[in-house]
């Protein structure tokens, strides 16, 4: 994208008034869209977006400019406009000299999307549309989309750092309206890798038949049609496999970002060491699997990622690292340094977070619950790191009765407390799936992220429903 | 470009962003409808950690977007840059997307409709001009008179944002509108303790500049939100009256608004599709959509398609009157738009939704609600109301904090728990609108709310 000799004039522009740390990070970015919405092909979509982002660190204090001008006397702008935010007056001059990492690569890809014929992606958003509408004539209303994008990324500071990444991405969901005598329910449905087209392709390690997507969303809403308003107050609760990893997302994942901890506004601050979960949980970020929504080569302040364990039998031993806090820990970041764009800071962000099989057998689970929900599929979910007080929706549940699963319950959020309902998953599965992908948001920044489980039981969680 | 905050990419008449979008749309061919939307703005953000700068953001952005209509078949392209070569890129790419779409009836470009716009102060010279020194200087004063206000509260960022933009579209139906605006705010996000225990708040002061800031307001309302909570229990589960606090009551509002969407109702995903001229609240509740409101932070003379915004009456005494619409779903729904296409920038097309909502008020304060309230809850925040409420089916499920009220006054605290209900019922069981109208930096206006029969589930 940009020559190395205009980045390190930009970095020591960077670093004119004294500055300890300056970084270049620049994207550019196509991207293709295709919204199917009320049975038509509504809109095709092609976007770029292009610049750099100069950060400056000075002391304890960080400037940060973005341009979309890439020349080298935009960049020098931006340089400038950096080193004069993270510092009011001093002086110095330094020389930058870039190694280039050799370039890793984490994930494949097959067939460009870019190559492939637009009436291909139209003719992949029909196919869902008309499986949806084909699982009942209850089903009236269906929106679908499919996303690709490819971003070549270069990160280069004054350490000397050179490092790049070119990361493709492809996505579909659905949306499902199915209406009956107890009004309208929806359904949903989505999923996404780091890969090519090659998705689509039964031959693929990763396929997905979006049609069995598209029937999977339209049966969520009709199964929804005869559900019961879900119950009202604490109960144990089953989350099946590769639905449920938004839970630990929320439950720990944010609460171990080590921006929370050095401030003091993370529950789990001052704890590694300590047993923060039941025995039977592991917890591992990794952005290293092959194909997965949050995997990177390298984080988006050009560190590898790597795999990270956070919890091991119950024992937290880690929490994650962007160079910021790892550089005042006086340790080793950990490949978690993310951000949205070239517009945006890094900070510590997730990439695929999840839990390690247990030894239970899935069936077994629910046979031994003799009273409570099961969760065929959650929504999405946040949490208050401070307090450790977090929140999950449930897109698909079901009363539990008697160790059987029974009646479809209607949705809600369920509330639990982070630490509390670590120390309670008293049941954990050996069924380990990921789940769909998803976008986290800190800060107002959205990142893809990963996440999965084995089908678990929590003792205790607070349903939100209305029922008694 | 440059990347500091200055105004010499900043024009007073926005010649060079309409000779942009007239370029762009005095290409179009025979039978060919075209769009042009071209941004350009930016932001400071200043963030304050224990009297020091911890960040200093300072970042612009500009961009266009080209809709392109042929035949009822719909196509677009965006770009984050206004390069010449680039915006030739983006009509190339708008036209070639035009074959993929399916022919649709109602789709065009919206045509002027002679509404008069409503003139609005939207640009602060005073702000504009504002030096970077002061504004770091009202993050760290924000984070001290927080510290000053309790022993007990820690601040976790104070902050200083302000954000400035110009918009320029044209069509070929004769729309050719520029307009620009500013704004700031502060903010501070509080944790309190109190042994092992944490809870946290937040405050904010709103402006077209920032004399218009209330630090003071903002401090106390941060460290109060935190340790008040501080003892919380979790309470256990019942059927009760709530009092919505404000801010708690714009989102519900925000909720509401996109039941009443005319996208969602044209294409038979709202609630209240069937139900114009039905009483769906109580005879004291009226809703009101009302950008030219120079009061609501989110007023504006005109809206994502370049229509003059106006003032919508939604629902009245109870009885729903109209939805909200842009050109598209209004001639579906064979009636005129409303003024309320919404664009999220130049890299999309508009959306429907409502710019800026309020209740119309009672006349008590909180206070004076609750002091008529023998056993209920002061829902003080929600948490999660993305993902339990269901704006297709109604039902409605959301984190809570807050206060309990028992005769006719707060007692202790309470968290760790869920509100539900459905968002139809909710509308049916308004008790009452208080008088204590907050204009928010959100689309919806805050009131205090009182809302009877709600679901409570805790321990």
């Amino acid at each position: 994208v940009i020559d190395t000799d205009v980045i390190e004039r930009t970095l020591e522009v960077a670093l004119q008034t004294g500055a300890e740390f300056a970084e270049v990070y620049a994207e550019d970015k196509r991207n293709t869209s295709v919204a199917l919405d009320d049975g038509r092909i509504e809109q095709v979509t092609s976007g770029r977006d292009r610049g750099a982002g100069i950060r400056v660190i000075k002391g304890d204090t960080t400037g940060f400019a973005h341009t979309s001008d890439l020349s080298e006397a935009g960049l020098a702008s931006a340089a400038r406009a950096a080193a004069e935010a993270a510092s009011r007056g001093g002086g110095g001059s330094r020389t930058v000299a870039l190694t280039a990492a050799s370039e890793r690569q984490v994930n494949t890809v097959g067939q460009r999307p870019e190559a492939v014929a637009k009436t291909s992606k139209v003719e992949l958003l029909n196919r869902i549309d008309a499986a949806a509408r084909a699982a009942g004539s209850e089903i009236v209303q269906v929106s679908a989309g499919y996303a690709d994008s490819r971003k070549r990324v270069l990160v280069a500071n004054s350490d000397g750092l050179l490092a790049g990444d070119d990361i493709t991405r492809v996505m579909t969901r659905i949306s499902v309206v199915a209406t009956g005598d107890t009004g309208m329910q929806t359904g949903y449905q989505s999923m996404g890798h780091t890969v090519g087209w090659e998705l689509f392709d039964p031959a693929s390690d990763l396929y997905v038949d979006v049609e069995q997507l598209a029937r999977d969303a339209a049966r969520q809403a009709l199964v929804k049609l005869k559900a019961r308003p879900a119950p009202s107050g604490a109960m144990p609760v089953v989350i099946r496999n590769g639905t449920g990893g938004v839970l630990f997302h929320e439950a720990c994942g944010h609460g171990l970002e080590a921006d929370h901890i050095q401030k003091g506004a993370s529950v789990y601050a001052g704890k590694v060491g300590e047993l923060v979960a039941s025995p039977l949980v592991t917890l591992v970020d990794d952005g290293t699997l092959a194909g997965e929504w949050g995997t990177l080569a390298i984080d988006d302040e050009g560190h590898a990622t790597q795999r990270n364990v956070l919890i091991e039998n119950g024992v937290l031993t880690d929490y994650m690292w962007d160079y910021l806090r790892a550089r005042k820990d006086g340790r080793a970041p950990s490949g978690n340094g993310r951000r949205q764009s070239y517009m945006h800071l890094p900070m510590v962000r997730m990439t695929n977070t999840f839990v390690l099989d247990g030894d239970d057998d899935p069936d077994d689970i629910v046979a031994a619950t003799e009273h409570g929900v099961y969760i065929a599929e959650l929504g999405g979910g946040s949490v208050n790191t401070a307090s450790g007080d977090f929140v999950f929706g449930m897109r698909e549940a079901y009363l539990i009765e008697n160790g059987r699963i029974t009646e479809p319950l209607r949705e809600g959020n369920l509330i639990g407390n982070g630490p509390q309902v670590l120390r309670d998953i008293d049941m954990l599965a050996n069924d380990f799936a990921m789940g769909s992908p998803g976008t986290c948001g800190k800060d107002g920044q959205g990142v893809p992220v990963g996440d999965g489980q084995p089908t678990l039981r929590v003792k205790s969680l607070t349903i939100g429903g209305t029922a008694a | 470009m440059t990347a500091t905050l200055s105004r010499s990419a900043e024009s007073a008449d926005g010649a060079d962003l309409l000779a942009i979008v007239d370029r762009v749309v005095a290409q179009a061919q025979p039978g060919e409808q075209i769009e042009a939307f071209v941004s350009r703005g930016g932001d400071t953000e200043v963030r304050v950690y224990e009297g020091e700068v911890e960040h200093f953001v300072s970042a612009q952005s500009e961009g266009i977007g080209v809709r392109v209509i042929v035949d009822g078949r719909t196509g677009f392209a965006y770009a984050g840059t206004l390069e010449p070569a680039a915006i030739a890129e983006v009509l190339a790419e708008a036209r070639d997307n035009v074959q993929f779409g399916t022919i649709d009836e109602w789709a065009a470009l919206a045509d002027p409709d002679g509404v008069a716009q409503t003139d609005q102060v939207l640009w602060n010279d005073e702000l504009a001009e504002y030096a970077t020194e002061r504004k770091i200087e009202l993050a760290k004063q924000l984070e001290r008179l927080t510290l000053d206000t309790d022993s007990r509260v820690r601040v976790d960022d104070s902050n200083y944002a302000d954000a400035f933009g110009e918009a320029a579209v044209a069509t070929t139906t004769g729309i050719r509108q520029w307009g620009r605006e500013n704004g700031c705010y502060v903010s501070v996000s509080t944790l309190a303790d109190d042994g092992d225990e944490t809870q946290t708040g937040f405050g904010f002061s709103v402006g077209r500049s920032p004399e218009a800031f209330d630090l003071a307001k903002a401090a106390r309302e941060a460290a109060d939100r935190a340790t008040r909570l501080l003892g919380a229990v979790k309470p256990a589960s019942k059927r009760t009256t709530v009092v919505l606090d404000p801010f708690v009551t714009a989102q519900f509002l925000s909720i509401i608004a996109s039941t009443l969407n005319g996208e969602a109702v044209v294409k038979g995903r709202s609630l209240f599709k069937e139900r114009l001229g039905d009483a769906v609240a109580p005879a004291w509740v009226s809703l009101v959509d009302d950008p030219t409101n120079p009061l609501a932070y989110t007023a504006t003379d005109v809206d994502g398609e370049g229509l003059a915004a106006r003032r919508n009456s939604l629902i009245e005494g109870g009885v729903l009157k109209q939805f909200v619409h842009n050109s598209y779903s209004a001639r579906r729904a064979a009636t005129v738009s409303t003024g309320n296409a919404v664009r999220g920038g130049f890299a999309g097309t508009p959306g429907v939704g409502a710019l800026a909502l309020h209740l119309v008020p009672g006349t008590r304060s909180q206070d004076e609600l609750i002091a008529g309230i023998d056993e209920g809850l002061l829902v003080q925040s929600v948490q999660g109301i993305h993902s339990g409420v269901n704006t297709i089916s109604g039902d409605f499920s959301t984190g809570a904090a807050g206060l309990m009220i028992r005769n006719g006054a707060v007692a202790e605290p309470v968290r760790e728990f869920t509100i539900a209900s459905t968002l139809q019922r909710m509308l049916l069981d308004i008790v009452e609108v208080g008088g204590d109208v907050d204009w928010l930096p959100m689309r919806a206006a805050g009131v205090s709310l009182v809302v009877t029969d709600v679901t409570m589930s805790g321990a």
